[in-house]
């Protein structure tokens, strides 16, 4: 007794609709992503109950990890550009423009200005390294960090100030980096922070 | 979309031996390409933005001229930060040469909170009662309103002081002591000599 025949009737599922909602999300994935930006040194934040969130363009950040060592970030590629050639200027150094492009990808810094023309010589792999991480000097006799600022400021002024530091540095470096932000009239700025459930009585 | 172009085509040409085979490509191998992209992308892209905590502080040459009107010593409680996480505080000044208590307190929430509670109570009391009723209104009134009670005269005025060794999450917990106690009037300040001897004082006879 020969069935009624249902061979044939392949396993395969058709994968069309499973791709289309793959696509659908890469798509999704791809336009609101954006990348988690390389830091030089990693620094562990401390926590607080604030909840406002940092706007999303013309960021600076002032990163400071626990030895007091302060890296510079710019968040698009074209300031980054502009500040370095005007940085370069205040101490009469002057870069090439391969040098420009190479910096407007490197999204913190943390090089005094005479080792720049070197540090942009180095293959990205091997900028990461710890004695290229030297920071961007603070100190009052020779203060590139307020360079830095006041020519950030300078090419673009919507900029608002972010200073994320590890939670071990020393409140003598913050105090330092907050007293150049405010010789130069920086008095608003934000403090990145984890976020921290605490019950309130 | 596929299927349909292969129905498409068998109609037209009319060929029934050729029938369904033809076309239809095994789209697996897309879709696993598909499904390890996505993966790439969600664990690289940093969806939560990290937080952050706003503080404005007055620009130099204004310090100056505010540093005239002195805090009212009544209402003044200066809040040191010294070494090891160790904190302390003392409410008004020297006071005919008497130095003021100098009271030992810890940042978890029975120490610092708790006192600055009790001192701010009015103030939370009237923010707790704003907040109820924070529906009715409209955001822009609630938040004059708050910021009005933050700011009324009867809350106290917290001093901070941080010594070098202090730690910058000391700071930051300060401030958010702050702002859970619902306290806009404080002000960081550099440590004085004057107050590092306090700590001296409260820190050494104990060893």
């Amino acid at each position: 007794m020969p069935k009624v025949k249902v061979p044939r009737k392949s396993t395969t599922v058709d994968m069309t609709a499973m791709c289309d909602v793959a696509f659908l999300l890469l798509t999704f994935f791809m336009l609101t992503s954006n990348f988690v930006a390389k830091e030089p040194i990693v620094v562990a934040v401390p926590s607080s109950i604030s909840e406002i969130k940092i706007p999303e363009r013309n960021i600076l950040t002032v990163l400071i990890d626990q030895e007091g060592k302060v890296f510079f970030g710019l968040d698009t590629q074209q300031d980054r550009k502009e500040v370095l050639e005007n940085v370069g200027k205040a101490y009469s150094i002057s870069f090439t423009e391969k040098e420009l492009n190479e910096f407007s990808k490197i999204g913190m810094s943390g090089v005094p200005i005479e080792k720049m023309s070197a540090f942009l010589a180095l293959k990205p792999e091997e900028r990461d390294t710890k004695e290229a991480a030297i920071g961007i000097p603070t100190d009052s006799l020779n203060n590139q960090f307020e360079v830095w600022i006041k020519t950030a400021r300078q090419v673009n002024r919507e900029l608002r100030l972010a200073i994320k530091s590890d939670q071990l540095t020393p409140y003598k470096v913050i105090k330092d980096v907050m007293g150049t932000l405010q010789d130069n009239n920086e008095n608003r700025y934000n403090l990145i922070t984890s976020l921290e459930q605490v019950s309130t009585k | 979309m596929a299927e349909l172009q292969v129905e498409d085509k068998g109609k037209k040409g009319k060929k029934p031996k050729q029938k369904k085979h033809s076309s239809r490509v095994d789209l697996t191998p897309m879709v696993d390409l598909g499904f390890l992209l996505i993966t790439f992308f969600m664990l690289t892209t940093s969806m939560l933005k990290p937080q952050t905590m706003e503080i404005s502080v007055p620009s130099k040459d204004k310090v100056q001229e505010e540093d005239q009107n002195k805090v009212k010593a009544s209402q003044a409680i200066t809040i040191l930060l010294a070494k090891e996480n160790k904190l302390f505080y003392y409410f008004g000044t020297q006071e005919n040469g008497i130095d003021p208590e100098v009271i030992e307190t810890n940042y978890s929430s029975e120490g610092l909170r708790k006192m600055l509670f009790q001192k701010n109570f009015d103030v939370m009391k009237a923010v707790d009662e704003l907040k109820k009723e924070k529906k009715k209104m409209a955001e822009e009134d609630y938040n004059k309103k708050l910021s009005e009670l933050k700011a009324s005269k009867s809350a106290p005025i917290i001093i901070i002081k941080a010594a070098d060794e202090a730690n910058y999450k000391n700071l930051v917990d300060i401030l958010d002591e702050m702002n859970i106690n619902n306290i806009a009037r404080y002000a960081i300040v550099d440590i004085t000599p004057y107050d590092l001897g306090l700590i001296d004082a409260k820190t050494i006879p104990a060893k």
